[in-house]
């Protein structure tokens, strides 16, 4: 019988954590499928974040090596430095990345430092119980904005992927998501695009993938998927902000 | 032949690192440490290494665990603000036990404080600074040549413990110009580093390099291997210089620059009939508690003089053991204690 499916081998015969129909098992999988299809696993060394995603170095078949909480593109660039010719990848939540971490990705982006950053936007802080994050959207409620986010308040949310653009060293910039089939297919091509400028050595890349966090958002898996859909692609839209025809 | 030059005791700390086979450095400008970086900005690209000035003293370190977890010889330098904060990063870096190099040439604070030298940030180097029960092997070195020697030794020790190592100078050692005698070739210890993430060329398991573990049982097992480590540096990696102690009334412990002053206050003590004892730590983590012990019953006191309120003084006394009288002096704020004043204490003490 014809193999037709089968786990990635960059990807660990180990169980997955996450809650149940939470997104980042999917992006986990679709960056394992990147690394198998692109022949990489044996020169790729990833970066572990704070957050739900801590551990996944357990799951991801190569080297990685595990960082400070929003540190991730500091120590990415100590190991891509040491190693230029290896491909060194981040994997980081919204509130690692856009918060504790703001100063260490936006000047990772501006040096055009050769590494991937994988973003994963779920809108709140999944693994410390459901707070806002700097994603949260307005009028979501969380359990530090329990009347919901007010922007006279708490300030609005940022937008990664447009902030970043604006920077010369950021070459590959895109967001997408992981509701559907047809999204979960454009967030590969967007890792595999982006793990390829790494390779082109044209500078920095980053896919923001949007997430759901069912637990903290209070929603079941299905209707997350909705709720992602209906409430944050129109404030986070989906697409190319740089680097369109750049060709790898 | 042996190479002699007269050097800035900053650039030779960045010369001697060179030569140790470190060719990647992070770190973010501070007085009175800056001429590290500028000599490594200068250095680096020319021996095909990397000089990375980062955004701030965060990145920095952290910086240096990547490239240390990467399997590099890898060095940042700071002063004391700086070094604040880098106690997150150096905390991982103890407990994802990485090897890497820190120098702290000490400014007086705290806050902003000064830039003159001072050694008020004993207690941070030593006794953890960041979070959790970790240690860092600390050397204080009192001389141009010394800071040479130590640097290199520095490397030597990190990489044989996978730990952090700190030299802790200050501004005043790190902007004087000493003669010092570089060796043709550096003993490098040799670590094969299978645990570095290199990629695994498909050759073997992949490598994890992390310091979270949830289970209690397991982090108490990393934590107990860590305190391990510790005991036998506490065994094998003792520094210590000790002068005059034999018969003498009074025994002075000093490190780093303030060393310096005592040994003319030597000088000037046994122009007067007053014999003045020398304990100099060299390594301030580990403490050399067995020189002081040897001691502890020969003098009539003991006498730490620091650049501080009094912090190394505390493990004198826990050296001493009440044996014998400890006292302390100190001056602070980048204030440097005269040769007079200082026999002027020991005067007091020893009632002469
Ligand atoms: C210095 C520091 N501050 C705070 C924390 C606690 N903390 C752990 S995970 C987390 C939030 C992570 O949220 P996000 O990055 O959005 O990832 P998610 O859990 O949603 O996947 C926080 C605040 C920490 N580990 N370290
Ligand atoms: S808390 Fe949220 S982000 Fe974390 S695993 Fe659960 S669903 Fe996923």
């Amino acid at each position: 019988m014809a193999i037709v499916f089968e786990r990635p081998h960059a990807l660990k015969e180990k169980e997955l954590h996450y809650c149940p129909g939470c997104t980042h098992g999917i992006i986990h999988r679709l960056v394992a499928e990147v690394i198998d299809e692109l022949d990489i696993e044996g020169i790729t060394i990833g970066v572990s974040p704070v957050g739900c995603a801590y551990n996944n170095y357990e799951y991801f078949n190569c080297d990685m090596v595990q960082a400070a909480h929003g540190r991730a593109p500091a120590v990415a660039t100590g190991i891509k430095r040491v190693h230029p010719d290896n491909y060194v990848f981040t994997y980081q939540g919204d509130g690692d990345l856009a918060a504790i971490g703001t100063a260490e990705i936006v000047h990772a982006a501006a040096r055009g430092e050769k590494i991937t950053t994988i973003f994963v936007n779920n809108a709140i802080y999944g693994m410390t119980s459901g707070q806002m994050a700097p994603t949260t959207l307005v009028g979501q409620v969380t359990t530090t904005s329990p009347y919901g986010r007010k922007p006279e308040i708490h300030g609005f949310p940022i937008n990664v992927c447009e902030m970043l653009s604006t920077l010369e060293g950021a070459v590959y910039v895109e967001r997408t998501s992981v509701h559907d089939v047809k999204n979960i297919k454009k967030t590969k091509a967007a890792i595999k695009k982006a793990f390829q400028v790494q390779n082109a050595k044209k500078g920095f890349s980053i896919v923001e993938v949007l997430s759901t966090c069912p637990t903290n958002w209070g929603i079941n898996p299905v209707d997350s998927l909705k709720w992602l859909e209906e409430n944050m692609i129109p404030h986070y839209p989906l697409g190319v902000f740089k680097g369109k025809d750049l060709e790898v | 032949m042996a190479e002699k030059l007269l050097m800035k005791g900053n650039e030779v700390i960045a010369e001697a690192a060179l030569r140790a086979g470190c060719r990647h450095y992070f770190g973010y400008p501070i007085t009175p440490q800056t001429e590290i970086a500028h000599y490594m900005a200068k250095v680096m690209p020319k021996v095909n290494g990397t000089f990375l000035q980062a955004e701030s003293e965060v990145a920095a370190i952290n910086m240096v665990y990547g490239a240390a977890a990467a399997g590099a010889r890898v060095m940042t330098s700071s002063s004391s603000p700086g070094v604040s904060l880098k106690q997150e990063g150096i905390s991982y870096i103890a407990g994802a036990e990485l090897p890497a190099v820190l120098v702290n040439i000490v400014r007086c604070g705290p806050g902003l404080g000064g830039i003159q030298a001072a050694q008020c940030d004993y207690f941070q180097a030593c006794k953890g600074g960041g979070h959790g029960d970790y240690k860092n092997i600390v050397l204080a070195p009192s001389s141009v040549q010394e800071l040479y020697e130590l640097t290199v030794e520095a490397f030597n020790l990190a990489d044989k413990y996978r730990m952090l190592v700190i030299i802790l100078g200050d501004g005043m050692l790190g902007q004087m110009m000493e003669a010092v005698e570089f060796k043709d070739k550096e003993e490098i210890y040799q670590d094969d580093k299978k645990w570095a993430c290199t990629g695994t060329k498909m050759q073997r398991e992949s490598n994890d390099i992390t310091s979270i573990y949830i289970q209690p049982e397991v982090l108490e097992g990393l934590n107990n291997k860590l305190q391990a480590k510790y005991r036998q540096i506490e065994q094998n990696e003792v520094l210590v210089e000790t002068y005059n102690c034999e018969d003498a009334d009074i025994i002075v412990t000093a490190y780093g620059t303030v060393a310096r002053i005592i040994k003319n206050v030597i000088k000037m003590a046994d122009k007067e009939g007053i014999k003045v004892g020398l304990i100099r730590p060299i390594t301030l983590y580990p403490f050399p508690t067995a020189a002081f012990e040897k001691y502890a019953e020969t003098p009539k006191a003991f006498l730490s003089v620091e650049l501080s309120a009094g912090q190394m003084v505390e493990d004198v006394r826990l050296a001493i053991n009440g044996k014998c009288p400890v006292h302390f002096y100190g001056r602070t704020g980048g204030v440097i204690p005269s040769q007079l004043e200082v026999l002027n204490e020991i005067k007091k003490i020893l009632n002469k």
